[in-house]
């Protein structure tokens, strides 16, 4: 079964895409179709972002060694989602008006919360390859990844900020998000 | 929906209008469920729009309860092709089917203490799923100026693209105010009152530094979260810019001389 883990994971993980892609190709995107696709990718991004910070606490709650191989798997999904959110507000809702988008994450909160994810994430990205790894000592590599923690924070406060009224699904995202932070914060108490 | 009778197009415009099918599935109307889809899906089964009353009070010679019927009646309809803008940032084109406001209000003769209008739509827990969720301070409440309640572009509709208006839009009676965002044009109607202070209205009540009691398009005022510059017309790709009283400027902006619009917004 750990074999199949990880294609299966990843397969898995390009579902969301594979799914938005046929409802685009099938025009199923709904009334205001760009709404639809920021949206999406917004969703999922946060979603495998908090996915990401489950891997370990699941793994030491299981006690099954693999899941521990799919970290990093999953954290390049959810940075692959980001790319596509921001890539979707970019391209389709401002059409590559620099302009607008430099008020935008100047002005607008949640667009500058949003943004300073991306920031935080970016070097992450980057510095997920072995070699990476190798070159920077796994102390600092690790030190440098504990950015996923202010990243998430920002992530679900951006999403908090958007939304007009209803603050349910930011407010489900928040609470989760303080479980995966919180069973950390618990251990390092006890240790 | 019933076809209705009515004045073909009194007011249109060149933009194309809105296909009925986005205009009836992409709503905000909060008592039924906060996602846009969920008043089409929720709504038709739910609200009952007959018999439907509207209870008319406050400073006027004629106040008492009125049948829907009794209320709209005594006019002819017009169809109205208007813009909708809303707050959030995207735009339609709608073929309303209404009666002016001000020749409504006027059977009611108004007292010269009526300075403003409040509206109050239907709140009930059995027809509305979304009143479970205190979202906003139900029931929803909205309110004009009397000069902007009587002036000609304001309607009560009772229909949309010549058939009555489906539940998600506000059936059986609602109020059309193009040149606000569309929050201002409260849906399903129970109450009408004119009062001589200001009514409290629900976005208003909510977040005040982000929903203003005026709420008159405005490109030069931002919403504090995102800019009001420009908006996506459904059924387009790219943004458009979004013009000051959302197109309307040479019709209503006489009524705002004098006033500062960055502060009563």
């Amino acid at each position: 079964m750990a074999r199949w883990l990880k294609p299966g994971v990843f397969a898995l993980s390009l579902m969301p895409l594979a799914w938005l892609a046929w409802r685009a190709f099938s025009d199923d995107l709904g009334v205001n179709p760009v709404e639809t696709i920021n949206r999406t990718t917004g969703d999922w991004a946060l979603r495998f972002l908090l996915l990401a910070l489950a891997v370990t606490p699941l793994r030491r709650v299981t006690g099954w060694a693999p899941l521990a191989r799919l970290r990093r798997m999953v954290g390049l999904f959810a940075f692959f989602y980001v790319c596509l959110h921001l890539a979707s507000y970019v391209g389709l809702d401002l059409f590559f008006d620099w302009q607008a988008l430099l008020k935008d994450v100047a002005k607008r909160t949640y667009i500058t919360l949003g943004m300073g994810c991306f920031v935080l994430l970016l070097p992450l990205a980057v510095t997920s390859t072995d070699g990476m790894i190798r070159r920077l000592g796994g102390r600092a590599w690790r030190r440098l990844h504990r950015l996923v923690f202010p990243a998430s924070v920002l992530a679900v406060a951006h999403f908090w900020l958007m939304v007009k009224a209803d603050i349910r699904e930011p407010l489900l995202y928040a609470v989760i998000l303080s479980l995966l932070l919180g069973s950390r914060l618990w251990r390092r108490g006890r240790a | 929906a019933a076809p209705l009778d009515y004045a073909r197009g009194v007011v249109t415009l060149d933009d194309k209008p809105t296909s009925f099918e986005a205009a009836s599935t992409y709503n905000n109307y909060y008592e039924f469920g906060t996602d846009k889809a969920d008043p089409a899906r929720t709504a038709p089964g739910r609200l009952k729009t007959r018999p439907w009353s509207v209870v008319v009070e406050g400073e006027c010679a004629r106040p008492g309860t009125i049948a829907f019927e009794d209320l709209v009646k005594p006019h002819r309809l017009e169809e109205r092709v208007y813009r909708m803008r809303c707050v959030e940032g995207w735009s339609m084109v709608i073929p309303w089917v209404g009666v002016p406001l001000g020749e409504l209000l006027k059977r009611f003769e108004p007292t010269s203490k009526a300075k403003f209008v409040e509206f109050v739509s239907l709140a009930d827990r059995d027809q509305m799923p979304g009143l479970r969720v205190p979202i906003l301070n139900w029931p929803y409440t909205e309110g004009l100026r009397m000069d902007e309640a009587m002036h000609p572009l304001t309607i009560l509709a009772v229909g949309m693209y010549g058939q009555e208006l489906p539940a998600q839009n506000g059936a059986p009676l609602r109020l059309v105010v193009p040149w606000k965002y569309g929050f201002k044009s409260i849906k399903s109607i129970v109450r009408i009152r004119f009062s001589e202070t200001r009514p409290a209205t629900a976005w208003n009540d909510y977040a005040p530094r982000e929903y203003g009691f005026y709420s008159n398009v405005n490109p030069e005022v931002d919403h504090p979260r995102w800019s009001q510059a420009t908006e996506r017309r459904i059924g387009e790709f790219r943004r458009r810019p979004t013009l000051p009283f959302n197109g309307y400027a040479e019709q209503v902006a006489g009524l705002y001389a004098g006033m500062d619009l960055r502060v009563e917004y």
